[in-house]
């Protein structure tokens, strides 16, 4: 059986992801201890050094959480989110690692449910990709 | 400014791959502007860096600086307390940076860390394009005040050549025929018949064919 507990970095939006934290909250469902979150005001400040960093600090998976593409309340903050992400999945890449170990997942103020399966569809994914650095 | 490129990071991983301590210094001016080698940049090499080998299990330190400018020495002095503490340097500038530091430093190991493209402009936020070749002697006033030097193709002074389809270039469809917006430019501004006075051969002395080029202001020289 795997016993490896993957480390993960969560950035949360501020205006979607953390109202459906409160929502899963009324729901009484919880993250995984493992997922670690930094909320920030919009995922369009998130920069690919922010992306980087829980890597190099030894984190084995990140993920981005933040609006739809249509309802970002600064119009474009998700979609540069997005392509960062997928700029650094390039540069995993680039470096013979698992783009997998970095996601983004597009959810909404309601979405209490879909906010806590994301975390936890990333734990499972990481925990099958293995540490991130060697022991 | 001038326009750069990061270099693939297997190329960097590769030119310092003996070495474990390593300085990423940045530049602040036109690889800055093009997002390419400035401080944000610096951190973010060395961070992939730092991630790569503490991936394969072997040590690094990796320091980040960035000097106001790399092509010019009161700048490129800042360096020398820290330098001494790396055994080899990655330059995020453009191609001039590099050679600065090399000069600067002898002893060191420098190594570029972006490759130079052009002297261009920003279309837009993430998209660059050539606007200058550098030849030395300017003469965009001739042509509405576009360079088919550094646009066309074939850099040539004469007119289109047969490949001008449309408005684009025949080397690709994503390629304006310069040619083609300078003749419709001269015609809405009326001076169309400018472009058939005779001009004498344009002297490519003050381009590369001169060999190296050199600069002095006798004004500006202490």
């Amino acid at each position: 059986m795997n016993d490896f507990k993957p480390q993960i970095i969560a950035f949360c939006c501020f205006n979607c992801a953390s109202s459906a934290a409160n929502v899963a909250q009324g729901m009484k469902k919880a993250l995984p201890d493992n997922v670690k979150i930094v909320q920030v005001p919009c995922t369009g400040r998130i920069e690919i050094l922010h992306l980087l960093k829980p890597f190099e600090e030894g984190a084995d998976g990140v993920y981005v959480a933040g609006c739809q593409e249509d309802s970002c309340q600064y119009i474009n903050g998700i979609t540069k989110a997005n392509k960062r992400v997928a700029h650094v999945k390039k540069v995993l890449e680039e470096l013979d690692m698992e783009p997998d170990r970095i996601s983004l997942f597009n959810l909404s103020a309601g979405k209490g449910q879909e906010y806590v399966e994301a975390a936890y569809e990333m734990v499972d994914k990481v925990k099958e990709l293995g540490p991130f650095l060697p022991a | 400014m001038i326009v750069a490129e990061s270099k693939p990071i297997k190329e960097v991983l590769e030119m310092v791959k003996d070495f474990r301590k390593i300085l990423v210094v940045g530049c602040k001016g036109c690889v800055t502007v093009c997002n390419v080698g400035g401080a944000k940049e610096v951190a973010i090499l060395a961070a992939t860096l730092r991630i790569a080998r503490k991936r394969s299990g072997q040590e690094i330190e990796v320091g980040e600086h960035t000097l106001e400018r790399q092509c010019d020495p009161e700048y490129v002095g800042e360096l020398k307390e820290i330098i001494g503490d790396y055994e080899a340097v990655v330059s995020i500038a453009c191609g001039v940076g590099p050679q600065f530091l090399s000069e600067r430093y002898p002893g060191v190991r420098i190594f570029p860390g972006v490759n130079t493209q052009f002297m261009g402009g920003a279309e837009e936020h993430g998209i660059w394009s050539e606007r200058c070749a550098g030849c030395g002697t300017c003469v965009v006033h001739y042509f509405g005040g576009l360079c088919p030097i550094a646009r066309c193709s074939k850099s040539l002074l004469n007119g289109p050549c047969g490949g001008s389809s449309h408005g684009k270039c025949e080397i690709s469809k994503d390629v304006e025929c310069i040619w083609d917006t300078i003749v419709t430019k001269m015609m809405e501004q009326g001076r169309l018949d400018e472009l058939i006075e005779f001009k004498p051969p344009k002297s490519w002395t003050t381009a590369r064919d001169g060999g190296p080029r050199r600069m002095i202001r006798e004004e500006l020289v202490k």
